[in-house]
Order: C-alpha cells, then structure tokens, then sequence
C-alpha cells in the first residue's frame, strides 16, 4: 500500500516497525502536495525544509528510544493556529505578512510529540464561511469534484486529508467549520466540548464558540489526534480542567443498548430525501449493533441560526478590534491621522464577509440596540441548551444530518450570505450549547459524500468516538476516497 | 430591518472600516437581510430567561499575582509594521 494512503495509526506502527522512516513518509507527501496542490488549493504554506528537518529529528528521537506514537508522523494545522517563525495568516491580507512570536498550545502539543507539520491549510478568512471561497489566497477546491466547495472554514484541513496530502490536520469549528468540511469531504471530523482544547494561540473569532477538534480519515485516528490536542491550560481563561481520558482506550466498547435520540427537527420534509435516505441507512447500521433508536425534539432549533448570527458576529466585531495597523499586520500606506491609519488598514486587509460580520456586530453592539440582539441571543443560547440537556435525560446521543446538502458548486452561493448562513442550520445549535459534535462518513449521493451527524452530551468525546468507531468496523464508507488523485 | 446609507457609513465609521463609496448600497442590501433573518429572534417570549453566560457554567479562574512572563520586548514588536525605539510608531495624535 502506497505510503499516503496510511492511516495515522498505520503510520505510527510503520515507523514504530521501521517499515519506514518518517523523512521518507514526510517527502513522499510534500510530493504529492507539489503534484496536486497547486490545483486543490488547500495549503496556504507548505514547510518543506522545516519539515525535512522535524522529521529527521523525529527518526533520530525513536532511533534513541524515547518516542512517542506520534513521533514522525506527519500532520497539517489550520493557518489560524499560531507557529512560531512560520506566518499564520487566517487566509486574510490582514494577517499575510504575520509571523508569531510563539506556538498555539494545540501547536505545541504536537511538537512535543515530535509531529511533523507539513504547512498550513487554507480557510475561510478569519474563519468566516462555509465554503472556503472567502480566502485571500482563492477557493480551495474539493477532491470529489473540483468544480465544487471544500465546506468551510476548515476546507483546507479537509481536502489535504481526503486528497491524501497528509493523514490528518487540525482544523477549528466556531459554527460547523470542522464538521461541514468533514462532510463534504468524506472525514471523520470531531468538534470537542467547549473549553476541552486551549485556544491559546488560535485567532480569535468568537471566542465563547471557537473549538478546536481533529479532521482525519478514521474515529480511531481522530481519537489519536484529539489525545494530543486536549489540553487543560491556564493560558486559556475558558480551558475546562477536567478529566482527559485515553480517547483510544475506549473505541472497541461494545455499543449495544446505546439509546440514539433522532430530533424530528433536524430530519424535516423539506430536507433533500437522498441526505435523509443515506443518514437514516446509517443510523440503521446502529440498530443493528444493538443501540435503541428513539424520536426526540429540539423544539428551539429554528432559533439557531438568527441567534448564532448576532453572537458570532457581535464577538468578532470585538475580537477584530485588535487588528488595527499599529502593533502586527496589515497597515496602509502614509496615514494621515490615527483614524485614517485605522479605517484604511482595516479596510483593505479585511475581504468582504469578514467587513459584513463585523458590521453586523457593531451595530447589534451599539447602543439602543444591545439588549435587542446581543442580550436577546444570550437568552435564545440558553434555551437551545435546556433542549439538548433535556433531550440528553432520556438518549446517550443524538444523531442527525451534518448538512442540508452535499457539497455545492463554487460560486453558487457567494452572491447571497443569507442562502450562505443556513447551510449551517444543523451544526450551530451545538456551539451555541458548547456540546461536542462529530461528523462520520455515511455514504455518497451522486458520488458526493454526506455525514452523519454525533451529538453527545457534554465531556463525552470518549463515547462518541467509540460509536463512530464501532460504525466504522461494519462500514466502508471512510475508506472512500475521491478519483484521480491516486 | 432596512439599513439606510447613513446607517451603513455610520456603522463602518464605528467600526473604524473605510467601507469604498461603490459599495455601500451592497452592503446595504446585505446587512439588511442578515438583519431581517436575526429577527426571527423576536417571535420568542424571553422575559424569564437568563441570558446564558457560559455553556458549562464555568466561572473564571484567578491565579497568583506572580509574574509568570518574561520581558520578551523585541520578539514580540518584531512582527510590527512601523517602531522605533521599542515603541510603535502611529501618526501624531497630540499636536
């Protein structure tokens, strides 16, 4: 089997067998990412040399008899994490000349490690999105069919994965941004409890949301990956100190007796009935293992997308304040006065959606109009919570779609945010909440691939992650992988 | 909710973004109808609900009033666009 279609957990044991040495994976993936990245898209920065070298040091480090499971192989960050010496430009002219000055925790955990970073995937800009069509560096494309949407934000971080350019990539998910690009991409992708990662180091976007979470090929890779990204940290005020358990040790669990709640809200007659069809053969499979399925309500899911579209706006009006041409950053030629260095620098290093949020926000922030929107949508959260945690009394998860719809063209949607905003009508309802959600292949629809949907309750990252494995074992699908990039 | 184009330069100039005269009407039409789908928020009776201030209910943690960072002046101003002297430059403010 070619080196690139390994999983991480193949690829720990190659190296741990000295089937091969991890300068060896790391080059034959910087091949395959100067082979067909230049027209995926899905690298915003590519480390060759930093990578030829991480990895040597990695062969050298279990030569010596100290490594670790992840020491040598191979990985990809999202471009908002921070890497000390390589830019971090959250796929913004704003941020396309900064170089931070330190590592984003989940960064640094995987160094210590001794992962090998290939680069940096392209985004959303700042995050903003859910095709990956608002970059500056351009859309990135989706393996399954070129002319279509990666999802986004994360679309990099997905189409790296699926294309087979490295075997998983950290990705951020603040309304969707992991599970989407998972979806449209055929991944396992896994957004953690709120508070589970440190967001030390990860640009800000709206930071009562952000989380970040794994993309990979497999459950049983994304467990990999998530033991090494969560973290307690004090550097992060909203890191949860709970207990981290072994996401692998769980994943051969026996299922059986598991209760799936099915919310009639998320499986609605209007919803294209191939995604239903696909979703419900799956859920299917998990009768089959011996889970009980039951019909549940989320009667305040409707609620979802206007309350998220006050809140993550409004925290990013904030957030983006501190992009203001003085201290990092874009900065506009020959200001006149400190107002001028302000609108302009902000103005030519923002893309539009980013400007449109911001202005969102500003104005639901403004005075006369706080308790309207801002109050108003604090409120709506809790309500959208109390459903998930009654819900959670009588079901161990919750299954439904990840998307309305497969992967759409490129282009399609741009000209409205409106028609943009509700693709995420089934993933935002969680960040509101800040419970964990996962996205599992299910299976394609005219050769498009679709996601099923885990929902578990709070801190139970473990439990996911075991159904989905379990699923996994009596499937294929995540083993699809997309035509012409053998 | 309809944005007016006096709205639209007023809420760029808050948010301190120089927004191209060409532009404005489309953002006109776009914030108006992202304003139009957060209304839907309105058709819920909320006077009883606590707004939600965290999702698990955490509460911020205090630490020590140690210092724990070291004085890293010139790593961190390295990144800047316009300094001098260890301090960032911007276009005079007092006259």
């Amino acid at each position: 089997m070619s080196l690139h279609n390994l999983t991480i957990s193949e690829i720990s044991a190659g190296l741990e067998k000295g089937d091969f040495t991890s300068v060896e994976i790391t080059q034959h993936l910087l091949d395959r990412i100067k082979q067909f990245d230049g027209e995926l898209n899905s690298f915003i920065t590519v480390n060759d040399e930093q990578a030829l070298a991480d990895a040597k040091a990695a062969d050298e480090r279990r030569a010596a008899g100290n490594a670790t499971p992840w020491t040598g192989v191979p990985i990809a960050h999202k471009d908002l994490f921070c890497t000390e010496g390589t830019i971090t430009s959250c796929a913004s002219k704003m941020l396309s000349n900064f170089v931070p000055p330190y590592d984003a925790t989940v960064v640094e955990n995987f160094k210590k490690e001794g992962a090998v970073c290939l680069g940096k995937t392209n985004m959303d800009e700042f995050a903003m999105g859910s095709s990956n069509e608002n970059s500056f560096y351009g859309p990135c494309k989706n393996p399954w069919d070129k002319e279509r949407v990666a999802g986004g934000s994360s679309g990099g971080s997905a189409v790296a994965v699926a294309a087979r350019l490295v075997p998983g990539a950290t990705a951020t998910d603040t309304g969707g941004s992991i599970r989407q690009p998972a979806a449209f991409n055929g991944l396992t992708g896994l957004k953690p409890t709120y508070g589970r990662c440190s967001r030390w180091g990860m640009v800000a976007y709206a930071s009562s949301l952000d989380q970040a979470g794994p993309i990979a090929r497999t459950a049983e890779d994304a467990a990999m990956m998530l033991n090494v990204m969560a973290s307690f940290d004090t550097k992060d005020s909203t890191s949860v100190d709970a207990e981290k358990p072994d996401y692998t040790a769980t994943l051969s669990n026996d299922i059986k007796g598991k209760v799936i709640g099915l919310p009639k809200e998320f499986f609605r007659d209007d919803l294209d009935p191939a995604i239903t069809e696909t979703v419900r053969n799956a859920i299917a499979e998990f009768e089959k293992l011996g889970c009980e399925v039951k019909e549940i309500s989320l009667p305040n899911t409707h609620l979802a997308v206007p309350a998220y579209y006050v809140d993550a706006p409004a925290e990013c009006s904030a957030n983006l304040s501190r992009m203001d041409g003085v201290r990092f950053g874009h900065r506009c030629e020959d200001p006149q006065d400190l107002n001028d260095l302000y609108k302009r620098s902000r103005g030519e290093g923002f893309g539009a959606e980013v400007k449109r949020r911001i202005m969102v926000g500003t104005h639901a922030l403004s005075a006369g109009f706080y308790d309207a929107y801002y109050a108003k949508a604090q409120k709506l959260r809790r309500l959208i919570k109390d459903d998930f945690v009654a819900a959670f009394e009588g079901v161990d998860f919750i299954m439904a779609p990840v998307t309305p719809t497969p992967a759409f063209k490129i282009g399609e949607k741009t000209d409205d945010p409106v028609a943009m905003y509700m693709e995420d009508i089934f993933t935002l309802s969680l960040n509101l909440a800040g419970l964990p959600g996962m996205s599992v292949p299910a299976g394609e629809v005219n050769g498009l691939p679709v996601g099923l949907q885990i929902i578990g309750n709070y801190w139970n990252e473990a439990g996911m992650l075991n159904m989905a494995h379990q699923f996994q074992q009596v499937t294929d699908h995540h083993t699809h992988a997309p035509q012409g990039i053998e | 909710m309809a944005l007016d184009r006096s709205d639209v330069t007023n809420i760029a100039e808050l948010a301190r973004l120089e927004i191209a005269e060409a532009d404005i009407p489309q953002y006109q039409t776009d914030l108006s109808n992202i304003l139009d789908l957060v209304e839907q928020m309105n058709a819920v009776n909320t006077d009883d609900v606590q707004p939600m201030a965290h999702p698990t209910d955490a509460v911020q943690r205090l630490r020590k009033d140690e210092v724990t960072e070291t004085n890293q002046r010139e790593k961190y101003m390295a990144c800047a666009p316009a300094k001098e002297e260890g301090l960032f430059l911007v276009p005079k403010v007092i006259e």
